[in-house]
């Protein structure tokens, strides 16, 4: 009786149920490969979107003047006070002499960014001796001629549907034929804070933010959270207080981030009195949040350690920290460091928690240490995106595409250190 | 373990030590987004051209920046709130109930509220009757015009035959907004006026009064859409039947795309709303402790750049921002109340 079944599921003629078998197998592999074409899809559209509308932002449009640097209007005694303004204006008339009608005259001055007189003043300051001499400087164009040089203004509209004049666009044209304006690589959105005019607008304020924020976090947060998981998985007591320390520690994990940025708000701002808006803060409320993350990594990579490690050293004779110091943690940090790195991502791209501790700001200045205001990287995304001018757009997505790239660049580095150091038992 | 050890411990000194701290040398603001654009700027040109601190800005809606700019005195509390309305006589009382007892009232300009929709279509011509037909909760009964139903209309043609038969949809900031409060206030209270009858309870019965012209219908046709306006602006382009209200700056920018509705015969354009023809429009203001401005570094000069020619005259950088400007009185009026610190008398 036995020997009739075996013969009727021979694999070389397959019976119907099995045939049913293989084909519901096959089924169920296309299903999860379907379900892993459809994500990569997603963030490959993702991507694509954001890089398609960002990568111009890498790029900005500079105007070439021949600037004379007046003998006098460097009498004043300080170089600052000189009317930087008012030489950028007499360079761009004496390019442009048909130039008269007052209301002419503003639109032409439109062309030029209002930052291009602190270039001036950067200029003279760097080296004054060029007082009295004429020199040709490269100077930020305004963000509608920038849009318009990168094609997000239509030229073919009627006047009145774009934010650039007929006239207007007939001088640009010149300025481009007589190669003085160009797109030149943009190192000013490496190099400046927030600003509201675009084209000054720059990611360096929010990445000194983000980076001295993230130093407090990781600096509370890797030792107390090492400290802890070592506690509770090598030294404590099995007992119910333990059990509700655990339980708590799992439900934190999974408390919504704003709900961190309320308590910060209440015990470090307003009990403590530390200043609103500074990367201390920041820091301190990420801590709360990341703690559980790296305790649960922690305890995690703890207990993937064999016990036969921690027999071996008691049993010629070390003591019960000697062991845990000198042979677990040193074989969990691996895994304890993969946990960190994640919740540092985590803190990375974190914008609720800091809204109400008074980091999503205006902040100009560049940061210098950690009790001055500061943004981070996802806050100036949010603002720049929320901000009316046109050619802020493109910075948002630019912002992204650096947010992203520290993002991966955690994220592999996590990976990495697993892969490198991981021990097969 | 060394290290790590001398990690922990420099950590923990660093959390300790930072609460000794005191003295603030930069200006803390708060307040409106929708003055956010224009205080951002003229702090920028502070900063920059005075070479002081950069102020701080932080966009927490009018009444956020009240809540704030009230609990106190001293370098933990802001030294301004921006503010798209007045304040309110309960906010006074905060502040005085905390010792803010010495508040100047600063007036920077206007603000047009616009209704727009896609260039690919053609603008609507609307009254503010229009407006509050479509998009108030309870509507006068067309059949009993003494009674009051649930909003019955889905197209604008519904609500006045002039108008085109397309669906009655429009994107919205939240009730948190200041532009919200602006707008039920000056469109759709205006608009339920024109009925003699909720005129009339204005006098008999007040609250019930701000509930029919304050209540936005909450069937789907009223979108709220964030406080991002930008986002406002992608959508109207996406899909032309809808309209969008936000401020005229976010029209100004995006003229190209986006065109105002016509509300009672005024185009929102920057001359109609300095004139004050366009009937949509609202006073921006700020708000200074009197207590802060010898202390924090860098006050007066913020408040003389506001209240220069330069910046919020005629021809100024905030016109440019989209700000409209106030008549030349005003602004000498309220450039003198700045420079004599005069503060406003508490209710």
């Amino acid at each position: 009786m036995n020997t009739t079944e075996t013969t009727k599921t021979n694999l070389l003629t397959p019976t119907k149920r099995l045939k049913r078998r293989y084909r519901a197998e096959k089924w169920f592999k296309r299903l999860g490969l379907t379900a892993i074409a459809l994500s990569l899809s997603f963030v490959a559209f993702l991507f694509f979107t954001i890089f398609s509308d960002g990568y111009t932002a890498f790029q900005q449009s500079y105007i070439e003047l021949d600037v004379h640097f007046k003998a006098e209007e460097f009498t004043q005694e300080k170089l600052a006070s000189a009317n930087y303004p008012g030489l950028v204006k007499e360079a761009m008339s004496t390019m442009f002499p048909e130039v008269t009608s007052r209301q002419e005259k503003k639109q032409l001055y439109n062309l030029i960014s209002p930052a291009a007189a602190y270039k001036l003043q950067d200029t003279v300051e760097a080296d004054p001796k060029i007082i009295g001499t004429t020199q040709k400087v490269w100077v930020l164009a305004d963000d509608d001629v920038d849009m318009l040089m990168k094609g997000k203004i239509d030229r073919n509209l009627s006047q009145g549907d774009r934010r650039i004049r007929n006239n207007q666009l007939a001088w640009i044209d010149r300025l481009v034929k007589e190669k003085r304006l160009e797109m030149k690589f943009n190192k000013t959105f490496f190099m400046t804070g927030d600003s509201r005019e675009p084209e000054l607008a720059g990611i360096l304020g929010a990445v000194k933010g983000s980076f001295l924020t993230l130093l407090i976090t990781l600096s509370l947060s890797f030792p107390i959270g090492v400290a802890a998981a070592v506690y509770l998985e090598e030294f404590a007591p099995e007992n119910k207080w333990t059990d509700l320390i655990e339980i708590n520690i799992n439900n934190l994990a999974a408390v919504p981030s704003i709900i961190f940025g309320l308590l910060g708000l209440a015990i470090f701002i307003n009990f403590w009195g530390l200043p609103r808006s500074t990367p201390v803060v920041g820091g301190l409320v990420l801590t709360l949040m990341t703690l559980p993350t790296i305790i649960i990594a922690g305890r995690a990579s703890l207990k993937s350690v064999p016990p036969s490690i921690r027999e071996a050293a008691l049993g010629i004779g070390a003591s019960k920290m000697q062991t845990v110091t000198h042979h677990v943690l040193p074989l969990a940090m691996p895994g304890m460091l993969t946990g960190t790195i994640i919740g540092m991502a985590q803190a990375l791209g974190e914008t609720a928690p800091l809204l109400m501790i008074g980091m999503v700001a205006f902040i100009v200045d560049v940061p210098g240490s950690i009790t001055d205001p500061a943004a981070v990287l996802p806050v100036q995304i949010y603002l720049w995106a929320d901000s009316p001018e046109r050619a802020f757009t493109e910075k948002t997505s630019a912002a992204i595409m650096i947010l992203l790239t520290f993002l991966i660049t955690m994220n592999s580095l996590a990976v990495f250190l697993r892969k490198k150091f991981e021990t097969k038992w | 373990m060394k290290v790590k050890s001398i990690l922990a411990a420099s950590a923990l000194t660093l959390a300790m030590t930072v609460p000794a701290m005191a003295a603030r040398d930069y200006i803390s603001i708060v307040g409106s987004s929708t003055v956010y654009p224009f205080a951002t700027v003229v702090a920028e040109q502070f900063g920059k051209t005075t070479g002081s601190k950069t102020p701080k800005i932080e966009s927490t809606g009018s009444g956020g920046g009240f809540k704030l700019f009230c609990s106190g005195v001293g370098v933990n509390f802001p030294d301004i709130t921006n503010a798209s309305r007045a304040i309110k006589s309960s906010e006074m009382k905060t502040c005085a109930d905390n010792g803010v007892n010495e508040i100047v009232e600063v007036k920077i300009g206007y603000d047009g509220i616009v209704l727009a929709n896609s260039k690919t279509v053609a603008p609507l011509n609307l009254t503010r009757k229009d407006i509050f037909l479509a998009l108030a909760k309870e509507v006068p009964d067309p059949a009993n015009p003494e009674k009051l139903i649930a909003n019955p209309y889905k197209t604008w043609k519904d609500v006045n035959s002039a108008l085109p038969a397309t669906k009655i949809e429009v994107l919205g900031p939240p009730p948190t907004s200041g532009t919200r409060d602006a707008f039920v206030e000056l469109a759709m209270e205006n608009g339920a006026k024109t009925f003699d009858f909720i005129k009339n309870m204005k006098a008999t019965d007040k609250k019930e009064y701000k509930k029919i012209c304050h209540t936005v219908r909450e069937d789907g046709v009223y979108i709220e859409a964030g406080e991002n306006d930008n986002l406002i602006v992608q959508k109207l382009q996406a899909n032309p039947n809808a309209l969008g209200i936000f401020g005229f700056s976010f029209l100004d920018q995006n003229a190209d795309v986006i065109q105002g509705a016509v509300i009672e015969g005024e185009a929102p354009t920057f001359e109609g709303i300095a004139k004050g023809s366009y009937p949509v429009s609202r006073p921006l203001f700020f708000y200074v402790k009197k207590a802060h401005v010898d202390v924090i570094p860098g006050m007066k000069g913020y408040l003389g750049e506001f209240t220069s020619e330069k910046a919020w005259g005629e021809s100024g950088y905030l016109a440019d921002k989209g700000m409209i400007p106030m008549p030349e009185e005003e602004r000498k009026m309220y450039n003198e109340n700045v420079a004599s610190l005069k503060i406003m008398e508490m209710k």
